[in-house]
């Protein structure tokens, strides 16, 4: 599966955004508009209990009386929350217990995105949970999984099947009220993945979920849920792609992440939603809220590459609640055309001796605006707490923007908190340094661009950080000039 | 193999070599000598194919072929080099990566196949061996924090892996000691043949000693004023330059 210069060649000749096709796949779909009614009517299609109804109410309460954040530095006309139609289920429901019984349509649309299922079976160790407009289509690898005690299913099937472990944990993290599109995520989430590691038990495979919007005017809400026990270890891959669509596509994802005492989290994303053409018209507005905790001795690390949607507002955080507890967050954006991302981490140590590293690596060209924004909070009973932070941005051109928001806050003398920041352009003594040894401009930035992201690509899984190099370089396409 | 017939270029509206004339035959090692700010660099960005310059008049002539309009990258394609006088720095693209990529994308624009892993990798090692470079220094990113010795030796290691037909070094030996000097010169004359040429640009006869020309031209102000065999290096390395502008004074 290495991928060839051949075909990088042909990838940078398309133009346009290549996952942008639209399956026509019957939906089962909800009118328009959000009220109490509707925040029912889901729980119900989902056949969900009276707690989670209730949960689902109490959230939507709360979002009714929260105001939509400005702070971030992007710029957008604001959804309109009442045209939003909240639930959308492929049709072809229940869920199949063969690829043979999936609708050829779905499969279709996967061989496309270059990831049929067939392909991934066979592929070594990757478990798929594919989730296609909310609801779960297809699921494999599980008794291998269930071998081990591990539950890697829906967010709903959770629901039902370990209610006690869901109801424990779900807002533990991210709490319905923490802010307004999480209170929205957590009245309304139609689905996502739930996983939970037993104690002791490190998870064999990595763990991936294709996340897709694929209904027009629908809005995605996916909740995410990963509860490693104590001593577990577990990798987790996730990547997005959406067809191409004029207007915009609100994505509100809520991901909690606990790892209890000495348990490690791996989680890692590549995130391509249409990022809306190059007159900036249409794209996906990503509003995510992803956060883990740790206790103690435990390590939760987030990769992240993102380089799609219209706007981006995403900061995946780790509470260091545990003494010894350590949180990394590596990361890179890529903003392009029109883009706007804000997105950074917070890194919040309570115990003691808890570290943190944040690399951060923002790449902006054509008339895009790319910001960093992190908070290193240090607590008053958060001795010998340590930090490291990396910002490093990267400019194409000079009608884009890198900005760079680093809040910290020490409450303890004996923190240590470093930070370092750079800023390049990607200069024409180097494009012609490249040239004269017969590298085309194009390839010359994607050359130079993958060296500058090289500390972050090298964090993720290896069939991952090839995807993501080819990403990087589709996404500059069309930015030299 | 390389003609270069009345050429002018300038920069941001100044012009800097008005009218070089210059023929290489294949085999051959040419060097141009000239005092600071007579256009050396100048006509060897301009060969490479550097748009910061404006080619105002004039042809380069490569294998038969005007290249005069051609982009740096299809020059390199057909088998020009230019060995930087200050190369840049790639933060994150290791030596190798870089060579790789270079002799790869070279291939395919010649329409052949990527060369193979193995092949790649041997052939890595008998160049960085050639030029006593160790293994370490393959996986360091691509001239950050490189030494002024390190820097010219991953320039002659470049050379050697590519195999070009027309080699310019600009400026080679400065910042050199005199152990590298011999390293990167050894290596240039070991892929000398008589299906290659070599242009080198200097300042000091010292590179020649161990370069040693079949041609040596003096650029002033533009112009080739004089050429001359290797013993014209010397004279110039004995006496300077002025000499030669009082020569050039007196047959006005």
């Amino acid at each position: 599966m290495a991928y060839t210069e051949e075909q990088l060649e042909k990838d940078l000749k398309n133009k346009k955004y290549e996952y942008g096709f639209y399956t026509d796949i019957e939906s089962d779909k909800f009118p328009v508009g959000l009220n109490e009614d509707i925040v029912r009517a889901i729980s119900a299609k989902k056949e969900e209990p009276e707690w989670m109804t209730e949960w689902r109410l109490e959230a939507f309460r709360n979002w009714v009386q929260m105001e939509e954040p400005e702070w971030a530095n992007v710029h957008y006309e604001k959804p309109d929350f009442q045209n939003i139609s909240y639930y959308s289920a492929p049709n072809s429901k229940p869920k199949y217990e063969s690829l043979d019984e999936v609708d050829p349509k779905l499969l279709e649309t996967f061989e496309k995105l270059g990831i049929s299922l067939d392909e991934q079976k066979k592929l070594a160790g990757v478990a798929m949970d594919v989730v296609v407009d909310s609801v779960s289509v297809a699921t494999s690898f599980k008794e291998t999984l269930a071998e081990k005690g591990i539950i890697f299913c829906s967010i709903s099937e959770a629901i039902q099947k370990y209610p006690e472990l869901v109801k424990k944990y779900i807002g533990s993290v991210v709490p319905p009220k923490d802010n307004f599109y999480a209170a929205l995520n957590s009245a309304v989430f139609s689905d996502g993945s739930f996983c939970y590691i037993p104690k002791g038990v490190r998870c064999p495979m990595e763990l991936s979920t294709y996340f897709r919007i694929n209904e027009a005017g629908t809005g995605q809400f996916e909740r995410t849920l990963r509860i490693a026990d104590e001593s577990s270890y577990v990798s987790y891959l996730e990547g997005c792609t959406a067809p191409m669509r004029d207007e915009n596509q609100l994505h509100a994802a809520v991901v909690e992440l606990i790892a209890l005492d000495n348990a490690e989290i791996k989680y890692s994303t590549v995130q391509n939603w249409f990022p809306g053409d190059e007159e900036g018209k249409g794209g996906v507005f990503n509003f995510v809220t992803k956060r883990g905790i740790c206790e103690k001795n435990a390590k939760i690390s987030w990769t992240q590459v993102e380089t799609g949607s219209a706007v981006t507002w995403k900061y995946p955080s780790c509470i260091l609640k545990g003494d010894n507890s350590v949180g990394e967050f590596y990361s890179i954006a890529l903003t392009n055309h029109y883009q706007q991302a804000d997105t950074g981490t917070k890194m919040v140590h309570i115990g003691k001796n808890t570290k943190s590293t944040i690399i951060s690596k923002g790449i902006s060209a054509g008339k895009s605006q790319n910001s960093y924004r992190g908070l290193v909070q240090i607590n008053s009973r958060a001795h010998n707490a340590r930090n490291f932070s990396q910002c490093d941005s990267l400019l194409m051109g000079n009608k884009c923007g890198a900005h760079t928001f680093p809040y910290i806050e020490a409450k303890n003398k004996t923190a240590q908190v470093e930070h370092e920041a750079t800023t390049s352009k990607i200069g024409e003594d180097q494009i012609f340094y490249c040239n004269q040894r017969g590298i085309d401009e194009e390839k010359a930035i994607a050359l130079i661009v993958n060296g500058f992201s090289k500390e972050v690509l090298n964090k993720l899984p290896m069939e991952f950080a090839v995807e993501a190099q080819k990403l990087l370089e589709i996404s500059l396409e069309g930015s030299v000039g | 193999m390389l003609q270069i017939k009345n050429l002018h270029a300038s920069v941001e509206g100044q012009a800097i070599l008005k009218g070089i004339n210059l023929e290489i035959k294949p085999g051959e090692v040419h060097a141009i000598m000239g005092p600071n700010g007579s256009g050396k660099s100048t006509l060897s960005s301009v060969i490479a194919g550097n748009e910061d310059y404006e080619v105002t008049d004039g042809d380069i002539i490569f294998e038969r072929a005007n290249i005069s309009e051609l982009s740096p990258d299809e020059r390199a394609h057909r088998g020009i080099f230019l060995s930087f006088q200050y190369p840049v720095e790639i933060p994150g693209v290791s030596v190798t990566n870089f060579i790789k990529t270079s002799i790869n994308q070279i291939r395919i624009a010649r329409g052949q196949e990527e060369m193979p892993a193995n092949e790649m990798l041997k052939k890595i090692k008998e160049k960085a061996e050639l030029l006593e470079m160790d293994r370490k220094f393959l996986s360091r990113s691509l001239n950050e924090g490189f030494s002024g010795g390190e820097k010219k030796r991953n320039e002659i290691f470049q050379m050697a892996m590519l195999e070009p037909k027309l080699a310019i070094l600009d400026e080679t030996d400065s910042g050199l000691d005199i152990d590298a000097l011999r390293v990167v010169s050894n290596g240039v004359n070991k892929l000398r043949s008589k299906d290659n040429a070599v242009l080198v640009i200097t300042h000091y006869q010292r590179l020649l000693d161990y370069i040693v020309p079949d041609v040596v031209h003096v650029l002033m102000d533009g112009r080739i004023v004089k050429t001359g065999d290797k013993e014209l290096a010397k004279e110039l390395e004995e006496r300077g330059y002025d000499w030669i502008k009082e020569e050039l004074a007196a047959s006005v």
